[in-house]
Parts: structure tokens; sequence; C-alpha cells
């Protein structure tokens, strides 16, 4: 298995080497297969991983990669999306023959590149290398939101370049401080690993290793759009090409939290763990609030669905901070089910943007009555955003208010009302997306003359992939992925 | 705020390394009050090597003081760095420009100084208030900790203060190296992946303000960020 973990690493890598050295027909073809072939690499990994109950790991280069049930999580989501967004890109391309041979080897480099930091940065034993994989994710994503080189692209890059990195800085200096933390014990010189800073944990100093969690979440939570420091996220996954911002919204700001997590385990190691989750819940609940609230008043559809990712995100960070095992659960599974959905939506908003050549949604009423198949699986994408059933939201998020509520760590009056309010902000955002869908997307106006018809079959089938995969998370999640869900909990839980 | 901390240890004496190395993050911290209040962006620039190579002999000296031939070398890819290339990369990017040689302030220079005092204030009690230190062990020069401290939160100030990309970038660098400075007390010795880690922020950072300031040179003709207020709510 250890080979299959570093070809896991390879092959993005050699997939963006190859579209950036061959012309784009070569390209579009590399990018497909590196996309799909990485994501296969990755189930191969799973029930190594899942077995005996979620606690297995694969290690490979002398323990500089490894991977247990934590990042295997994380690892699949962003190699299911990334095998997605591959075949969507290249439809989506072909789709716009304004695209130019330079723009076309520059997107797919790009988007394999991009792709594999968000695939290496799981695979870091390391907590030195984890963020700099997250930083290379930062780098490759902002020159990718500015690709189209259009005033909003070139605005969305800089204001994200510079508040991301201002983030990363503080998480920088948390690596730092963790180390120092690390040093009580391990002494000068370790390298930084955190299976080597988890099973030395209960002696570091407390107050330290608060300070680097704290700096972690803020620093990090810049990438994971966590209030109040989400103010990039908009923007960029507006203004960006559509596979760059499903990239963006469904893997980016995940792997950004798998980083936040990882400290939180140190945390948890030292009696912090009470620490970790207030913090955690309390970003949470502001994070929530605000995507919630702000879902409401968007007009520009990409926007809508950047909205959603942060209220998605809250939600993750709530089912984190509740640490009962039903809502780690849920909220690993909410991991992958929101990529699968947000990837979807992303994709179906790319279809109108190619079919109308607007993302107002104003100017889309009734858009969806043009694309007979990406249309009506948009709006199964974004009925999956609202987590109704049968889509893996909907018992994702069942999984956490009902591990709030049930006794978590502290079962207290504070979680239940936590848990309230995750149930009535949830509501808000359900109310905000169903609005937008009834009042704009499937309202009978028509945006003006156009044929019936899908811009490309590739972005279709993108489309269809990302929504069988939500039902199946919602239906009946596989067993080993259940496994493995609950490996990854129990990991998580030592928080307590 | 930092009564708990001395009581943990016994008062000594400041070493002349610890005194150094105080001094030297004390300095970081006001070059970056210099920066706050500099109108050209060239002279904005020239403080950034400025701070950079007071940050690049508190390696040295940390080096010095540990006998670390590691420390050594990140003191001299640092001064190549940040005091060389770096600037260097930034004064082209404004020679190109030909415009925009003074920077635009969202508000006056006493008020950013204020806040500027604010933060870093904030930033010695907040540094003061967290018990660095634990019981029996060695101790951690709080001032220079909190000095590193204080100047990431008046980069902060620069960079929400100033409305042009270069201030920006430079706030950006500045905080980068208050974050060396905090990061090179707390852990001198740390591993080598950390301190390239340091340096790699700065380089691709470099590398991708810099090309997206050149694209927005482009299509604005000028360096301010007034233009960029298209994308709201």
């Amino acid at each position: 298995m250890s080979a299959v973990l570093i070809a896991v690493m390879v092959v993005p890598l050699a997939g963006a080497l190859a579209a950036w050295l061959s012309p784009s027909g070569p390209g579009a073809l590399s990018t497909i297969a590196s996309g799909t072939a990485t994501f296969g690499l990755c189930l191969a990994l799973v029930p190594t991983v899942a077995g005996h109950q979620g606690t297995g790991a694969v290690a490979a280069l002398g323990g500089w990669l490894r991977v247990d049930a934590l990042s295997m999580v994380f690892l699949i989501a962003t190699a299911f999306l990334y095998a997605l967004t591959a075949v969507f890109a290249v439809g989506y391309v072909a789709a716009d023959r304004s695209a130019g041979a330079l723009y076309r080897r520059r997107l797919y480099a790009g988007i394999n590149l991009f792709a594999w930091a968000m695939v290496v940065a799981p695979l870091m034993d390391n907590l030195g290398l984890l963020w700099v994989a997250i930083e290379v994710t930062t780098v490759v994503s902002a020159l990718l939101v500015a690709i189209e080189g259009t005033d909003g692209a070139i605005e969305a890059s800089w204001k994200y370049i510079l508040i991301a990195s201002l983030g990363l800085g503080l998480s920088l200096l948390a690596t730092a401080v963790i180390y120092h933390a690390g040093s009580y014990s391990l002494g000068h010189g370790y390298d930084l690993s955190y299976s080597q800073l988890l099973n030395a944990g209960p002696h570091y100093p407390t107050g330290t290793v608060r300070l680097a969690y704290l700096l972690a979440v803020l620093g990090f939570g810049t990438k994971v759009g966590l209030f109040p420091v989400h103010t990039w996220l908009p923007d960029a996954h507006s203004e960006a090409p559509t596979p760059v911002s499903a990239l963006l919204s469904g893997s980016l700001l995940a792997t950004s939290l798998y980083a936040i997590l990882r400290y939180y385990q140190v945390a948890g190691r030292v009696g912090a763990g009470a620490f970790a989750r207030d913090v955690l819940g309390g970003f949470g609940v502001a994070t929530l609030l605000l995507g919630a609230v702000y879902l409401a008043s968007q007009r520009d559809l990409k926007r809508l669905l950047a909205y959603s990712s942060i209220e998605h995100m809250g939600i993750v960070a709530i089912g984190v901070s509740f640490a009962s095992p039903l809502a780690l659960t849920g909220a690993l599974l909410h991991v992958l089910a929101h990529a699968a959905a947000k990837g979807t939506s992303f994709f179906g908003a790319g279809s109108i943007v190619r079919k109308l050549h607007t993302k107002d949604l104003e100017r889309i009423r009734g858009g969806v009555g043009l694309l007979p198949w990406s249309g009506p699986m948009l709006v199964g994408g974004m009925l999956g955003l609202s987590a109704l059933p049968p889509f893996g939201t909907f018992r994702s998020e069942l999984s956490i208010v009902a591990g709030g509520l049930s006794g978590g760590a502290r079962a207290n009056t504070a979680e239940e009302a936590v848990a309230a309010a995750l149930v009535v902000l949830t509501t808000l955002g359900f109310l905000g997306l169903s609005w937008h869908l009834t009042q704009g997307l499937l309202s009978p106006g028509r945006p003006g003359p156009g044929e019936r018809g899908e811009p490309s079959k590739l972005m279709v089938v993108a489309m269809a992939l990302g929504l069988v995969g939500l039902v199946v998370l919602g239906v009946h999640p596989p067993a080993q992925l259940s496994g493995l869900l609950h490996g990854a909990a129990a990991e998580l839980g030592g928080a307590r | 705020m930092t009564t708990s901390l001395v009581a943990a240890a016994p008062p000594t004496p400041p070493t002349t390394f610890a005194g150094a190395t105080e001094a030297l993050a004390i300095f970081v911290l006001l070059v970056v009050f210099a920066m706050l209040r500099e109108a050209l962006l060239r002279s904005q620039v020239r403080l950034y090597a400025l701070q950079s190579l007071a940050v690049s002999t508190l390696a040295g000296v940390l080096a010095a003081s540990q006998h670390a031939a590691d420390l050594y070398a990140l003191a001299g890819i640092s001064f190549l760095l940040k005091v060389v290339v770096v600037p260097a990369v930034v004064l082209h990017l404004l020679g190109e420009a030909e415009v925009d040689l003074a920077g635009s302030h969202r508000f006056g220079v006493a008020t950013m100084v204020l806040a500027g005092v604010v933060v870093s204030a904030f930033g010695f009690l907040a540094v003061g208030a967290v018990h660095l230190n634990p019981a029996g062990s060695g101790g951690l020069p709080v001032p220079a900790l909190s000095a590193g401290a204080a100047t990431v939160l008046v980069s902060f100030v620069l960079v929400m203060f100033r409305a042009d990309v270069v201030s920006q970038a430079v706030g950006f660098f500045s905080m980068e190296n208050g974050v060396s400075v905090a990061s090179l007390v707390f852990a001198a010795r740390m591993p080598l992946i950390l301190e390239v880690s340091f340096l790699f922020d700065v380089l691709v950072a470099a590398l991708a303000f810099g090309v997206i300031m050149r694209a927005h040179h482009r299509r604005a003709a000028s360096l301010s960020t007034e233009t960029l207020d298209q994308l709201r709510g």
C-alpha cells in the first residue's frame, strides 16, 4: 500500500506537467486521466485504512507520508471532486470557443497542480509540511482565480491572496508555537510529526498549546471561510472559472479545516479539549449565522453558492465542537456530502453560465428549462445543499443535531442551545436557497431566445456522477466508508 | 501583566544575547511604525529591507548564542531573499508602473499611528496574559515575543488602512517579519522544514503578489486599490 500512497502523491503532479507541456487535446486527456486515477488510487487505500474498525494507517517514505482514517476522509473528498472537476473542466473549456490554447494549458495545468496540493496536504505526517501544502494551494488557486483577467477576477484574486496570506502567516506562527510546546516532551529538533505530537501530548504546557490552537483556528480559518475572516471567499468563488470554484468550495475549505482538526487533536491530548471545542463552536455558530443571513440577499448564482459554502463550514465546525461520536461522524460525513453537493451545484452554475453568459439570478430566471439534464440536476444539487432527503447532507446534518442533543462531551444546556441554533439557522439557509430556487431558477420566466440543449456532454456526466455520490451518501453509504467515518470520529474524539 | 512570569523564574539580569534579541525585536516593531507614516512607496520598500535586515541579524545573534549552523544559514538566506531580492523585485515593479509613487491612505497618518499604538499595546498585554513559561522551564524572552506579536498586529493596520497594492504587500511582508521574530524567539532550534517554510512563504507570496499587482496595473493603470470595489455583498 505504500506504493499506492506514493502514487497518489505523484499522479496529479504528473497530470499537471503533462497538461502544461502538451497541446490542449492531450492536456485535456491527461487531466481526466490523472483525476480519475487519483480517485481510484485513494479508493484502493480505503480497505486498509478502514480495516480494524478504522484504526488502520498506511505510511510511506520513512513516515513522511501517512494516511489514517481522519486524513483518508478528507483525501477521498478531494480526490472525488478532483475526478469530477477534471471531467467537467474539459467539457467546460470545449464549450468556450473563445478559449485560446494558452488559456487551456494554464487552466488544465493549474487545476491539476491545485488538486495535487490539496491531495498532498492530508498525506503529510508533519505540521510544517502540511502548512507548506496549504500555502501552495493558496498561491496556485489565487492565480487560477485571476486567470480570466477581468476586473472582477483581479479584484477577487488580490483580496484572496492578501487575506489568505495574512491568515497563513498566523498559522505558520501556530506551527512554531506548537513546536515549542512539543519540545517540552520531545526535545529540540524533532520533526513536527503529529503522530509524535499526539503520542507525547499530555506533558505539553497547556497555555502554549491553547495559543497555538487559537492561532491555527484564526490562520487556517481564513481559508476555511470562518467568520470574520471569510471576506475573500464569496469574491473568489464567484469570479473564478467554474471548475476552480467547485474545487475551492468543495475541497479547499475542507482541506484547511483538516489542518485545524490536527491542532484540535493535540489540544485534546493536553486537556485543552473543552477550550478547543468552545473556540470551534463559537466560530461555527457565527459563521453559520453569517452564511444563512447572506444567502437570501444574493443576486449572483455563484455568490449564492459561495455563501452556502460558508454556511456548511459553520455546520461542520459545530458538529466537531459537539464531540460526541454521532456528531463527529456526521461532521465528517458532511465534508464528503458537501463536496459532492457543491461540486454538482457549481457544475450546474457553470452550465448556466455557458448557456446564458450570465450569473445574475434575475437574468437567468427560468434558465433551468433550457438545460434538459443539468437544469434538473442543478436543482437536485441545491436541494442537497438545503439538506433535504435523500441526500447525504440530510443524513449528516441529522447526525450532527442528534449528536448535539443526545449528550456529547458536556451534554449541557449550552450544547443544546447550540444544537437548537443549528436547526434554526440551517432552516434559515434552507429558506434562502428555496427562495432563489422557486423565484429564480424554477420560475416560468424565460431569459431570452436560446435553444434547449446542453453546452457539453462531459459537463452533464460530471454533474450526474456528483449527484449519484450525494444520493449514495444519503441512502446507503458503503460499509467500508462508514467504518472509515467511525474510525476518524474516534481519532477526533480524543479531544474529549 | 508579566508579574507571574517573572515570579516563576529567579530575576537574573539579561545576557548580552538576550538583550540584543530584545533590542532587535523592538527595532523591528519601530520600523513598521515608520512604514505606517511613510507616504512614498519606494521609501516603504526600503524600510521593509531595513526591517528584514534586523530580522536576519536576529537570526544571526541567535545562531551565535546557540552555536547553531543551520541558523547561520537561515540568517544568510533570509538576508539574501528579504533584504535584497524581494525589495529589488518590488522596486522594479514600481519602476515599471511609473505612477502612484505616493501611496493612498484611507485614514490620516495620525489615525493610523494611533491605531498602531492601540493594537501594539494589545499585543504586549495579550502575550503577557498567556502563561507561556511553565513553572520550572527555561524562560522565554517575553518582551521580544511581545514585540513580534505587536509587529504582526501593526502590520495588519498597515494592510487595512493603506489603499494601494504596494503598501498592502509590504504590510504582508512586514507581518511575516513579525512572525519570524516571534518564531525565532519561540523556537530558535526549530526543524529545518519550519525554517524553510518561512522563506518559502516570502518567496511564493512575492511571486503571487507580483503577478497580480502587474495584472492590476495593466488593467487599471494604477496601483491604488480604490478601483477594487466592484465585488460587494
